[in-house]
């Protein structure tokens, strides 16, 4: 234990002690983010939106007015039916819709309860769903002022339909695609790097030499990577939360759980690939094209899994990744339990039960 | 026997490491494995050490099998590896503390053993040990490898690439290591650190030369040297190499080391020739082989 | 050796980085077809001076002539006039013979004309003719050493600078390659040698030892071995460091 321990602490002392390796565990999971953050608050200035007013009473004024005046949205026509709803969408422009129910501020007044409609076009799922947020925000917020006095609960609910990719699969993807893709980074590429590093500098041969058991040294080079990749995931997910609002509806034990099981399996990737790799360089170069690359494109992070060809679709059944995206999106966005995400947490055990097993057998007690 | 080779042989895919080497150490010897780089030294240490297993034949070290108890044979060894294997990115104490918790120890409980050593590079104990001087990286690594004071201490080549002060004082290291009673396996690829050795082995392309004392070593070698030189050594070695009766002709520094077929040749007839040919300042005398005229001439005898 | 056959030519050189004096007045002269040794452990400012010798580097103050060149303002034109050879070997290890022979007569600016002749030449003297084909990384060690030195001299340079050049072979091995290099002096090649393998300090003409930045010797190896009163380079350079503690 006290091996064990003293091992953990030179391993930390490397870590905090190279600016290379503090950037990648550190600088890379925020820029990512904030990369995210930049692209997607960019689109979402003024963006052009059409208005189907069939009430036109003062409170569907006051709401147009107070989605113009938020400056994400810009006017560029009020539309008369319905009819010209599709027109407008084709010709590009247009990225939303807001349609106000016939009387409106009548029924709210009356039912505590109206319909808006919100058509956004879904083809770049990302900033529908952001416009769809958006405005649902506007509406909500100003409800709260206008009727804070009021006892009665009023309730607006816009009904939200996304054109042209119904499903909006890929929308609020980026917060577990970042994080499946960072803890793959780190957990596999950097733990497979500093047990080849130590191959290289030829300390390897002491402690293989020394009474170290090699799942001392396995443990001891992955402990720090597990703990300093919790620490990111849960920093992504509080950025996620604060800068994009992406909301961790389910259980916050639940959703920890998943990513140290997710982290697990890519430390045992690393260590599989430390086994294999000769040198840093062709063990990042393994990291990148074996695990980065794939998990990429083919977890759904970036290209929804329905749309992928048959082989691919197959394909990305054996990404770690695709699994951890589907149990991680349910928790945060559906919040359910664990009882409905037994498959992928099944599927990640096993995966990660694979690795251990084979990287043990492979860790080798001697220099061939 | 401290240590004990049968046999050994190692093979790199189509590369023959070592050609069945034989050779045993006796216990509280210091002894040396002699030879030039990719002579299968490094090879016979890392089967020594249980980090290879070997193709053929057997090794065991104190008593212990390097294949079946290696294990065991692991918590009794010192090993220093080439290029002295540290954490460049942690401090002096810091390399030291690791490598005594490694080995469930700690500094205190053998200072006796490393006090010697490890006093030299203490006044630098908070600097990383990637910016200390070669010499005192190798002090480090001597220190490290003694931390869990072994029975036996096995080094591959750990004079290679220090000045010559710093060798000095190492091989000055290792007598008093072998004083306290340590059994010592080195490797070296400098021949004139052979008579640094009780007893030593040459080694070349996988196959020991000899196994001897150095002063046996020296006295075994079967011609009488020569050691000329003129004001012109180009074209002295090639004068020389172009008489019939040369046998061998090397450069040795200043002067050529030079064996004749006919053993009764003399130093004047050397002299005429050269003085003949135009040389100027020309020089002849006998003189005593060292360890690396012996190791050329079994290298050559070996390769016909 | 006459004044007019100097090669190189330092006077008062310097090189200062930031407060750091790496060289402190170096002076010393190296004669056509000579052999000359540049002793020093690692840190003694070996390195620093090499490249200004080379071109590589300016120096802070002093003089320096290099094959009749300004160490200060020609330094492009030294380059020129300079071969290179490192413990390293500069050899493309996954190109064959042949090829890194072309390649290295190319980056020298051997006419085309001549180029296969002395190819050629060259194979053949190093008796690598029927290996031409073969890639360099599966050369012993001894062959490469060889080609190395011939490709830093394929394009007669005044001076070559070498770098740890034989540490580690075999005894035999070593002294066929120091044959090269008496070879190469005896054509008036001036070759400039750094080691801190005191052995092969014993086989140049003359050597300077370096220690904290300057020269703390200088001479031929027989004068220096009799003035401390030792057998060996190695015993010189041991009393030297003592003297200097």
């Amino acid at each position: 234990m006290k091996q064990l321990l003293g091992f953990i602490r030179k391993e930390f002392r490397h870590i905090f002690r190279d600016p290379r390796t503090m950037i990648i565990l550190f600088g890379i999971p925020i820029v990512q983010l904030l990369l995210f953050g930049y692209v997607i608050t960019t689109e979402i200035k003024d963006a052009h939106i059409a208005i189907l007013d069939k009430s036109n009473d003062e409170v569907t004024r006051e709401i147009t007015h107070k989605l113009l005046s938020s400056g994400y949205f810009k006017l560029d026509a009020m539309l008369d039916n319905d009819g010209q709803i599709d027109n407008i969408f084709r010709k590009g422009n247009i990225k939303e819709v807001v349609v106000f129910q016939q009387d409106f501020g009548k029924k709210l007044e009356r039912d505590g309860k109206a319909d808006v409609q919100v058509i956004a076009d879904a083809s770049d799922p990302n900033t529908a769903q952001l416009l769809s947020n958006y405005t649902n925000a506007i509406v909500q917020d100003y409800l709260q002022k206008k009727f804070i006095n009021y006892h009665i609960p009023y309730e607006i609910k816009p009904q939200v339909r996304m054109l042209f990719n119904e499903s909006l699969k890929g929308a609020f993807m980026y917060v577990p695609g970042t994080m499946a893709l960072i803890l793959i980074i780190i957990s596999a590429m950097m733990t497979s790097i500093t047990i080849v590093r130590e191959k290289e500098m030829g300390t390897m041969e002491i402690l293989l030499v020394s009474p170290l058991k090699s799942h001392h040294i396995i443990i001891g080079k992955v402990t720090p990577y597990l703990i300093l990749s919790v620490i990111n995931a849960i920093t992504i997910v509080v950025l996620g939360n604060l800068v994009f609002g992406v909301p961790v509806r389910g259980s916050l034990i639940l959703l920890m759980f998943v990513v140290i099981l997710y982290i697990m399996l890519a430390l045992s990737l690393g260590i599989l690939i430390s086994t294999i790799a000769a040198s840093q360089f062709s063990a990042m170069f393994v990291s990148i094209m074996a695990l980065m690359l794939p998990t990429m494109l083919l977890s759904g992070f970036i290209y929804p899994i329905d749309n992928m060809p048959v082989v691919l679709q197959v394909l990305s059944n054996i990404m770690p990744a695709r699994w951890f995206i589907e149990a991680v999106k349910a928790v945060m966005l559906k919040g359910v339990g664990a009882g409905y995400i037994w498959k992928q947490l099944l599927i990640m055990t096993g995966m990660t039960a694979v690795f251990l097993v084979i990287s043990m057998k492979k860790f080798k007690l001697r220099l061939e | 026997m401290m240590i004990s080779v049968e046999n050994i042989e190692k093979k790199y895919g189509e590369v023959k490491a070592l050609r069945g080497v034989s050779l045993d150490v006796k216990e509280g010897e210091l002894f040396g494995l002699i030879g030039p780089d990719g002579a299968g030294k490094t090879s016979l240490i890392r089967i020594l050490v249980t980090l290879l297993k070997p193709d053929a034949g057997s090794a065991t070290v104190n008593q212990l099998d390097v294949v079946d108890d290696f294990r065991k044979l692991r918590k009794q060894l010192g090993y220093m590896p080439g290029r002295f294997s540290l954490y460049p990115d942690l401090s002096v104490e810091e390399n030291m503390n690791f490598f005594a918790t490694v080995f469930g120890t700690t500094i205190e409980e053998n200072y006796d053993l490393v006090k010697d050593i490890y006093q030299q590079i203490e006044p630098f104990k908070e600097r990383l040990a990637g910016r200390l001087s070669g010499g005192m990286k190798q002090k480090l690594a001597l220190s490290c490898a003694l931390i869990h004071a072994p029975k036996v201490l096995i080094l591959d080549e750990p004079t290679t690439g220090v000045d010559a002060v710093s060798r000095k004082e190492f091989w000055e290291m290792l007598k008093r290591l072998q004083k306290m009673g340590i059994t010592i396996f080195v490797s070296t690829p400098y021949m004139d650190e052979a008579n640094l050795c009780d007893r030593v082995a040459l080694i070349q392309d996988g196959n020991i030369l000899t196994i001897d004392t150095p002063e046996k070593v020296t006295q075994s070698f079967a011609h009488k040297l020569w050691a000329i030189r003129s004001d012109n050594m180009y074209l002295c070695i090639h004068h020389l190499r172009e008489h019939p009766e040369a046998e061998s002709v090397f450069g040795f520094g200043e002067y050529l080391h030079v064996t004749w077929k006919n053993q009764e040749m003399q130093a004047e007839e050397m002299m005429n020739y050269l003085t003949g040919l135009g040389h100027t300042n020309v020089e002849v005398k006998e003189t005593e082989p060292g360890i690396e005229d012996v190791f050329m001439d079994l290298m050559q005898k070996h390769d016909s | 050796m006459e004044k007019e056959n100097t090669v190189i030519r330092v006077r008062d050189l310097v090189k200062k980085f930031g407060h750091f004096v790496a060289d402190d007045h170096l002076s010393f002269d190296v004669y056509k077809g000579e052999i000359f040794g540049f002793l020093g452990a690692n840190g003694a400012g070996k390195t620093t001076a090499i490249r200004m010798l080379c071109g590589l580097l300016e120096p802070t103050s002093g003089e320096l002539t290099v094959a009749g060149l300004d160490g200060f303002k020609q330094r492009e034109a030294i380059k020129r006039r300079i071969g290179y050879m490192s413990q390293k070997f500069s050899l493309y290890e996954d190109l064959t013979v042949h090829e890194n022979i072309r390649l290295f007569a190319g980056i020298y600016g051997i006419p085309t004309r001549i180029r296969r002749e002395k190819t050629e030449e060259l194979l053949e003297k190093l008796e690598l003719t029927s290996a031409r084909k073969k890639l360099v990384r599966d050369l012993p060690l001894g062959w490469k050493q060889k080609l190395a030195f011939s490709l830093a001299i394929i394009h007669d340079p005044s001076i070559v600078f070498l770098d740890e050049p034989s540490g580690g072979v075999d005894p035999v091995t070593r002294r066929r390659f120091w044959d090269l290099i008496y070879e190469a002096a005896h054509e008036g090649i001036t070759v400039f040698v750094t080691t801190h393998y005191m052995d092969e300090a014993e086989y140049c003409d003359r050597v300077a030892i370096m220690s904290a930045g300057k020269i703390v010797a200088l001479d031929t190896p027989e004068a220096l071995k009799k003035e401390w009163d030792a057998t060996s380079m190695d015993g010189v350079f041991l009393k030297l460091a003592r003297s200097n503690e």
